[in-house]
């Protein structure tokens, strides 16, 4: 089988890649080893929202319509959006199909499935960036009376053993999880380690309002300081609730989560967390501050002031005397620990030599220069600040399918096509 | 970073060189497997002598530009000759030292011209624990302060969160912040 592009995967950025492929005329076809919007549909817990706001559902040639710009889509929605992109593109389409690897095949590639082998010289990889729950090699370790689970396969408190639940984590997910596992009478300590800060609404509009309107989100990969840095820095501490609600560490703590520092390994059966917290969450404090003098500075120079509401500071993370080291798990009756510690994107399947010792795509901004005609979209900070959200893969597609259709001697994508 | 000065910060630190490393490391990271090392001989009583003359990295064997020495003891409320600085506290001149010079290189890095740079350091320990009465209580510490007290040309949060990524980078505070295997054995 023959396609001037192999996309491997049909999510969101899969398909807008598609629809700048079609609108350059390039023949292709989407790889999908489940179907459209697949993690969406397998690998999201129940109550997950998107902590991006409605109006930011937009992707080339669709933007969300419906009559809750404000509101935040649930899963269902988001699959239903999604699909809804997959018929507006229409593109060929190999659902069921799983890719086992890719490899070089004279210029071009060869893309296995377990339904054939495609042959093509270009491929985009649009197979997300949460592949593999990043889980530290001493939850092995665990006592064997503690259940674990990670933000894949965590789907409802109810699901968990009743009892004390120790959540790994403070970025989105854990948060996230901490809040609904608390409510559920399970009592959560939460273990804190590196995390951003941000309140729900600053000024009266949504903080990724700002983040878009400020042009911080469209921040470009060869523009930052440090893009190593950049890349991991994790998900926000946001929750996408209609009552816009900020779900900071301060906002947990008020409704009974014990924070403590990083978990750092286990010994004896007990949990040793790092004294770090304070430092942790001073880091968090004064990175939203300089994030909220970045957003006061713009609405400054834009004249904007008597527009929107005052500025504001948020009160300090609150962090007790002397947070707890240790934790033994019987004592304090924990029950089941979450690893909402982070993921990564799966490459182990490219039979080519374009990654780092970490297992790492080496790649400069989605362009993998070391193996000519090969792409990936949807990474974090891929290309812009933007990347890894819904509304980052427009501009990154439009650029990416730029360079490739210079790179076989087709046409560009132009400026236009999106929504 | 905000700098008030026109002129760029001088603190002594070569900032290059340590970003190069890092770039460097990024393709050789073999290279960046470091091993420390001190010896120690007992003189007399609690009185002891240590001294560091090499160490391993960047692939091999260097050598300090002189043995450096170190003495320790106990004091005099433990009955000790109180000949030298207890080890305790040579721990948070470890800390200390590292925190600050750390502060220096992150305020060279954000163009932050340092005038003067002073930490205070207070360790609480209740001997209970080393002397075995109350088995509840730890050996180490159970807390410990460091207090900067920082001129430079810098706004107050600036100088904040120079002290907040000099932690974060911090060999000695993640010494002491987490757990570390350490093995003691006889040859």
């Amino acid at each position: 089988m023959r396609a001037t592009t192999v996309v491997v995967g049909a999510g969101h950025a899969g398909l807008a890649v598609s629809h700048y492929l079609a609108a350059c005329s390039i023949d292709h076809v989407l790889i999908e080893r489940g179907e459209v919007a697949n993690s969406w549909r397998t690998e999201r817990w129940d109550s997950l929202t998107l902590l991006t706001p409605n109006w930011q559902a937009r992707v080339p040639g669709l933007a969300y319509d419906g009559d809750d710009p404000d509101g935040f889509m649930d899963v269902s929605e988001v699959v239903s959006f999604i699909e809804r992109y997959a018929r507006l593109v229409g593109p060929s389409l190999e659902t069921h199909t799983n890719v086992e690897s890719v490899r070089q095949n004279g210029a071009g590639y060869q893309v296995v499935t377990d339904r054939g082998v495609w042959h093509a010289p270009t491929v985009v990889l649009a197979t997300g960036a949460c592949n593999i729950p990043k889980v530290p090699a001493f939850a092995a370790d665990l006592p064997g009376s503690i259940a674990s689970c990670t933000p894949m396969d965590y789907s409802n408190p109810s699901a968990l053993p009743n009892g004390g639940v120790l959540v790994v984590g403070a970025s989105a997910s854990g948060v996230q999880i901490a809040e609904e596992v608390h409510a559920s009478g399970r009592p959560v300590t939460l273990a804190v380690g590196e995390h951003v800060r941000m309140p729900r609404t600053y000024r009266g509009k949504d903080i990724l309002w700002w983040m878009d309107r400020t042009g911080l989100h469209d921040e470009r990969y060869d523009e930052v300081d440090d893009i190593k840095r950049a890349r991991r820095v994790p998900a926000p501490q946001l929750v996408g609730k209609p009552e816009r609600t900020t779900l900071d560490l301060n906002a947990l703590t008020e409704q009974g989560v014990r924070l403590v520092g990083r978990f750092a390994g286990i010994a004896d059966g007990k949990a040793q967390f790092s004294g770090s917290l304070r430092n942790k969450c001073a880091l968090a404090d004064l990175k939203l501050g300089r994030l909220l003098d970045t957003i006061d500075e713009w609405i400054d120079d834009e004249g904007l002031d008597g527009e929107v509401e005052p500025a504001c500071r948020f009160p300090p993370t609150r962090v007790e005397d002397s947070p707890p080291l240790t934790l033994d798990f019987a004592e304090h009756g924990i029950r089941t620990a979450i690893w909402a510690t982070g993921f990564e994107a799966d490459h182990s399947w490219l039979d080519l030599p374009v990654l780092d010792h970490k297992g790492r795509l080496r790649h400069d901004g989605g362009v993998v220069s070391e193996s000519p005609g090969l792409y990936r979209i949807g990474l974090n900070f891929l290309r812009r600040r933007k990347s890894s959200f819904i509304h980052g893969a427009a501009d990154d597609a439009r650029d990416l399918v730029g360079h490739l259709a210079a790179a076989i001697g087709a046409p560009g994508p132009g400026k236009g096509g999106s929504a | 970073m905000t700098s008030t000065s026109e002129k760029p910060a001088v603190n002594g630190v070569n900032v290059e060189a340590l970003l190069g490393a890092r770039i460097a490391l990024g393709d050789t990271p073999e290279a960046g497997k470091f091993t420390w090392r001190a010896t120690n001989e007992w003189l007399h009583g609690t009185h002891s002598r240590s001294s560091v003359a090499g160490y391993f990295g960047l692939g091999e064997e260097h050598e300090h530009k002189a043995t450096f020495g170190f003495e320790s003891d106990h004091p005099l409320v433990f009955a000790a000759e109180d000949n030298a600085a207890t080890p305790v506290e040579i721990v948070l001149v470890g800390l200390a030292s590292c925190l600050t010079a750390g502060v220096a290189a992150v305020a060279q890095n954000r163009d932050i011209q340092l005038r003067s740079v002073k930490a205070t350091v207070e360790g609480d320990m209740d001997i209970q624990g080393i002397l075995g009465v109350d088995a509840d209580i730890r050996n180490g510490f159970s807390d410990i302060r460091v207090t900067y007290d920082i001129d430079a040309d810098a706004s107050p949060n600036d100088i904040e969160a120079l002290v907040a990524q000099s932690q974060k980078r911090s060999a000695v505070f993640d010494i002491l912040t987490n757990p570390t295997n350490v093995t003691v054995q006889v040859s």
